[in-house]
C-alpha cells in the first residue's frame, strides 16, 4: 500500500516513520496494546479460563464476519445475518424435539442442522437474486429479511423461548477439542477454507474484481451475477451456522435475542480487520482479527467493571478510528 | 423534479413514476380500511394513529434528504432515544426548554456525523454507525440505564397529549409544519437543489460550484434535528426519556423513504411520498390491529414484521420494473 504521507492531517502523535508501519499493521498494534493493557492492569487475565471464555464468544462474531467480508470485498453490505441467525436458531430446537426427531434422534439431529443451514441459504438466495438480478441496493435487498426474518423465527415459535437438553446437539457450542472450544476450531477451518477459496480459486479472483470495477469484471466475461449471489449465499450459511452454535452454547433459543445486532458486530469486525467498504478486498483473517479485537475490548471494559453502556461507545470509536486510518492509506 | 406550476396530478406522476407505487397501496389499502372496519375512519383512531406516526414521519423526511446526497443516516433511532431522555430531563422548564434543547442535542449528533464524513472522509453508512452506538451508549449513560419520568406539572406533556384547537394533537401540528417547510427547501430553494445535485453527482456538483459541503453539513444536521423533534414526541406522548427506544427506527424510516420512491443512489426524492410512505407502513399495522379485533383471525405482534418486509419486497420489485423501463427509455431518446 502507499506509503506517502501527504495529506494526513491528524497522525500528530505518531512519529513520521511510525505512520507508515501503523497503518498497515493496525490491527495487530491494536491487539498487543490491548494484550499488554489486560496483562497488566486486569486481574487474572492470564488464564485458560479467560482464553475459552474468549474463544467461545469470538467464534460467532468471526464466523458471521467472516462472510461479511466476502459480501464487502464484491461492494456489497448485508444486514440480514443476525435475522438469519435467529431464523436457523429456531428452527434446530423445532426440528429435534418434534416427534420426528424424538422418535430418531440421531436422524432428528443431522435434520436440525442441516435444514436450519439450507434455510440460511436460501436467504442468502434471496439476498444475492435481488442484489445481481433485480440491482436492487445491497441494503436495502438485505433490509427485507432483516426487518421479516426475525418476524419469521418469532411466528415459528410463536415468541417462546425453546429450551432444552441435548447434549448432542449442544457439543457445536460446548464441545472442546484440545481444551479449547469447537467453535474456535471451526472457525479456524472456515478460515482456512474462506483463504484458499480467496487466493487460489477462480471465484475468489472475480470476488475481489467485482469490488474493484464491476463493470470491467462484466465486460471482461466473469460471471458476476453468479459470484455475487454465491458470495450472499456463503454469508448466509455462515449467520446459520452462527445462529445453531449461540443456540448450543445457551442450549435455548430466544428468536428475539439471537444475533440481535451481529449485522453491527460483523461489520465492525472485517472494517477493524481490513476489509474496504468499496469492495476489492477480502482479508479472511483479517475478520478473525477484527472479530479478537472487537471481543476483546468488550471484555476489557466488562472485567475491569466499566458498564455495557460505555463500552458501546468504545466500540463506536474503534470503528472510526479504523475506518479513518484505512481511509488514510488509499489515498 | 422542481415543479413551480400548479399541482397536477397526471403531471406529478408521469414526473415520479418511481413514487407510483406509494400512492396506490396507500389509498388502497385506507379504502381497504374503511370499507372493512367500523371505527377505522373515527377521530380516534385517526389521532392515536397519527400522533404515534408523527415521529416516524419526522425521522423519515430527515431521512430522505441525507439519502438524496447519496448518504445514509444509520443513527437516529439511538439520537430520538437520546434525545427524549435529554427532553424528559429538561422537561421542568417547560417545552419552550425542552423542545429546542432536546433538538439542539439532536443537530449536535447530526454535526458529528457531517463531521466524520465531510471532514475525516469516513463513508456515511460506517460514520452514522459509529454515532449509532455512541448515541446509544450516551443515552444509557446519561440516564442510568433507566427510563426517565417527565415532570408531568409542566406544559411538557401537552405536546404529546393534549390537542391543538381540540382538533390535531400538538405533536401532528409541529410535525406538519415541519414537513411543510421541508417540502419547501427541497422544492424551491437553491439549498434543495445543491442537496438534488450532489446526490446526482458530488463531483459534478463540486466543479458546478455548488456548495457541496454546506448542503451535506445540513442534511445530517436535519437529520439529527429531526431525530430529535421525534425524542421530544416520544418523551411527551410516553410520560418518560426512554433510552432503550429507537431499535430498529432507522431502518423503518430508509423502509419509509424507499417505499416513498426515493433513490438510494440520491438525486431524485419527494418529501411528500415519503410522508406517504411512513403512512404506509404505519398503515400496515394498524389494520393488522383492526383484523385482530374482529377476532376472526389472530396475527401476533410478530406478523407484523414479517408483512412489513413483504411489503417492501413488492414495493422494491415494483420500483425495480420501473426504474428499469425508465433507463432503457432514457437510453433510447
Amino acid at each position: 500500500m502507499s506509503t506517502q504521507d501527504t495529506g494526513l492531517r491528524s497522525d500528530g502523535a505518531k512519529a513520521c516513520a511510525w505512520g507508515p508501519f501503523l497503518r498497515a499493521n493496525g490491527g495487530l498494534v491494536a491487539l498487543a496494546v490491548i494484550l499488554i493493557f489486560n496483562i497488566l492492569v486486569t486481574p487474572n487475565f492470564v488464564q485458560m479460563q479467560t482464553l475459552f471464555v474468549n474463544i467461545s464468544q469470538v467464534a460467532t462474531i468471526a464466523i458471521v464476519a467472516m462472510g461479511m467480508t466476502l459480501v464487502i470485498a464484491t461492494g456489497g453490505i448485508d444486514l440480514s445475518v443476525g435475522a438469519i441467525m435467529a431464523l436457523s436458531g429456531a428452527l434446530a430446537p423445532l426440528i429435534f424435539l418434534s416427534e420426528f426427531g424424538q422418535a430418531y434422534p440421531a436422524l432428528g439431529i443431522a435434520a436440525a442442522i442441516v435444514v436450519p443451514l439450507i434455510a440460511a441459504i436460501a436467504c442468502g438466495l434471496f439476498n444475492g437474486i435481488l442484489v445481481a438480478n433485480l440491482k436492487v441496493q445491497p441494503i436495502i435487498a438485505t433490509l427485507i429479511l432483516f426487518i421479516s426474518g426475525r418476524g419469521i423465527a418469532q411466528v415459528l415459535t410463536n415468541g417462546n423461548l425453546q429450551t432444552f437438553s441435548n447434549p448432542t446437539f449442544s457439543y457445536l457450542g460446548t464441545g472442546k477439542v484440545l481444551g479449547l472450544p469447537f467453535q474456535g476450531w471451526l472457525a479456524l477451518v472456515i478460515a482456512a477454507v474462506l483463504f484458499w477459496v480467496m487466493t487460489r480459486t477462480t471465484f475468489g479472483r472475480y470476488v475481489l474484481a467485482i469490488g474493484g470495477n464491476e463493470r470491467a469484471a462484466e465486460l471482461s466475461g466473469g460471471p458476476v451475477k453468479r459470484v455475487k449471489i454465491g458470495v450472499y449465499m456463503i454469508c448466509g450459511v455462515l449467520s446459520g451456522l452462527a445462529g445453531l452454535i449461540v443456540v448450543a452454547i445457551n442450549s435455548a433459543s430466544d428468536a428475539a435475542r439471537n444475533g440481535n445486532l451481529m449485522e453491527l458486530d460483523a461489520i465492525a469486525a472485517a472494517v477493524v480487520g481490513g476489509a474496504l467498504l468499496q469492495g476489492g478486498r477480502a482479508p479472511i483473517f483479517g475478520a478473525i482479527l477484527g472479530a479478537v479485537i472487537i471481543q476483546l475490548v468488550k471484555y476489557t471494559l466488562l472485567a475491569n467493571g466499566v458498564e455495557d453502556e460505555v463500552a458501546l461507545i468504545a466500540k463506536a470509536l474503534i470503528i472510526l478510528a479504523a475506518v479513518y486510518v484505512q481511509q488514510a492509506r488509499k489515498e | 423534479m422542481l415543479d413551480t406550476d400548479a399541482f397536477d396530478l397526471r403531471k406529478y406522476l408521469s414526473r415520479n413514476p418511481q413514487s407510483v407505487a406509494v400512492w396506490v397501496a396507500l389509498v388502497a389499502l385506507i379504502l381497504f380500511g374503511l370499507l372493512r372496519y367500523d371505527n377505522f375512519g373515527g377521530a380516534y383512531n385517526i389521532t392515536s394513529f397519527l400522533n404515534y406516526n408523527s415521529m416516524f414521519i419526522v425521522i423519515s423526511v430527515g431521512m430522505c434528504f441525507v439519502i438524496m446526497t447519496g448518504g445514509i443516516d444509520l443513527s437516529v433511532g439511538s439520537v430520538a432515544a437520546f434525545t427524549s431522555v435529554i427532553a424528559a430531563y429538561l422537561s421542568p422548564y417547560g417545552i419552550e426548554i425542552a423542545l429546542p434543547g432536546a433538538v439542539l442535542a439532536g443537530i449536535g449528533f447530526g454535526a458529528f456525523n457531517a463531521f466524520c464524513i465531510i471532514a475525516m472522509r469516513i463513508p456515511p453508512f460506517i460514520a452514522t454507525l459509529a454515532t449509532m452506538l455512541g448515541a446509544k451508549g450516551g443515552a444509557l449513560v446519561i440516564s442510568g440505564a433507566q427510563t426517565i419520568s417527565v415532570d408531568w406539572g409542566s406544559n411538557f406533556t401537552k405536546m404529546g397529549m393534549e390537542k391543538a384547537l381540540n382538533i390535531l394533537p400538538w405533536s401532528i401540528v409541529v410535525v406538519g409544519v415541519v414537513v411543510v417547510l421541508l417540502w419547501f427547501v427541497l422544492e424551491k430553494t437553491t439549498l434543495g437543489r445543491t442537496v438534488l445535485a450532489i446526490g446526482g453527482g458530488a463531483d459534478a456538483s463540486v466543479l458546478m460550484g455548488l456548495k457541496v459541503n454546506r448542503a451535506t453539513a445540513f442534511v445530517y444536521m436535519l437529520s439529527g434535528g429531526c431525530a430529535g423533534l421525534a425524542g421530544v414526541i416520544l418523551a411527551s406522548g410516553f410520560g418518560a426519556g426512554q433510552p432503550l427506544e429507537g431499535i430498529g427506527w432507522e431502518l423503518s424510516a430508509i423502509a419509509s423513504v424507499v417505499v416513498g420512491g426515493t433513490l438510494l443512489t440520491g438525486g431524485l426524492g419527494s418529501v411528500t411520498a415519503t410522508v406517504a410512505g411512513a403512512l404506509l407502513l404505519g398503515l400496515v399495522f394498524n389494520i393488522l390491529n383492526f383484523e385482530n379485533g374482529r377476532g376472526t383471525i389472530s396475527f401476533s405482534a410478530y406478523w407484523q414484521m414479517v408483512i412489513r418486509g413483504v411489503f417492501l419486497f413488492a414495493v422494491i420489485l415494483f420500483q425495480a420494473r420501473v426504474m428499469s423501463g425508465r433507463t432503457e427509455r432514457k437510453v433510447r431518446t
